[in-house]
């Protein structure tokens, strides 16, 4: 479940980043960081389904709860990352201009 | 367990990498050396996308394995050293799933590379095509 939530975000993305108009939102970061995770999660499972075969695909409900709510809290903590990195570089200058604007004001 | 620390083991060395690369490309191109006329992606910058991939995806998966209990804040951060025999499996486990987690990245940024490559050359051809 949590590769499953880890692929349809990074297919999101990515469709997100294709359409892009410029590189201001910095969406990019959030593609390989989803890819990344999506590719080292289906190496886990492969190794998964090699030791337990069928019932690889016949897991248990709370299992499955768990693990969809694991992989909506990894889109969370992606999402942290790229926003904060975001504010940090603050590519279209947004959070610059705001403090110039309270600094000004201050003085 | 701990697979996540191949492939982050693996992104330090490409952040390295990336930084001689960087520092080599700025001083060939301090020096005029580059201008094959051919459009091309530097080597830093496919770097940059392997690191993200890396980078990103350790990031993702330590958060699982603390989601699990497997990681701790507190030394030895990893709770299958507190026992030998976890400790194997653990060891294990990076040998087998970790390496095959930094394999099938790279792998995947090495078809990345090579398609990047494909789409710039297409795009060159058929501005030459224009132009003619």
């Amino acid at each position: 479940m949590t590769l499953l939530i880890s692929v349809f975000a990074a297919v999101f993305v990515t469709v997100k980043w294709y359409n892009r108009k410029n590189d201001d939102m910095q969406i990019g970061i959030l593609v390989f960081m989803f890819w990344g995770a999506s590719l080292m999660w289906l190496v886990d499972a492969i190794f998964e389904y090699v030791e337990l075969g069928a019932e690889y695909f016949e897991p248990a409900p709370a299992d499955m709860l768990n693990d969809a709510f694991l992989g909506l809290a990894v889109v969370a903590l992606a999402l942290v990352i790229w926003v904060v990195r975001l504010l940090i570089t603050d590519p279209k200058g947004s959070v610059r201009s705001a403090l110039l604007k309270v600094s000004r004001k201050n003085s | 367990m701990a697979c996540f620390t191949v492939p982050l083991v693996e992104s330090v060395v490409v952040t390295a990498v990336e930084k001689a690369e960087e520092k080599r490309e700025s001083n060939t191109a301090e020096q005029g050396k580059i201008s094959t006329g051919k459009a091309m992606i530097p080597l830093s910058r496919k770097f940059k996308w392997l690191n993200g991939m890396l980078l990103g995806g350790s990031a993702l998966l330590a958060f699982e394995h603390v989601w699990h209990g497997e990681v701790t804040p507190w030394f030895p951060f990893l709770t299958a050293m507190s026992d030998k025999a976890d400790a194997m499996e653990m060891l294990h486990e990076i040998s087998t799933v970790g390496v095959s987690m930094a394999a099938l990245v790279t792998a995947a940024w090495f078809g990345i590379c090579v398609a990047a490559e494909a789409i710039l050359k297409r795009s060159a051809d058929e501005a030459e095509k224009t132009t003619v």
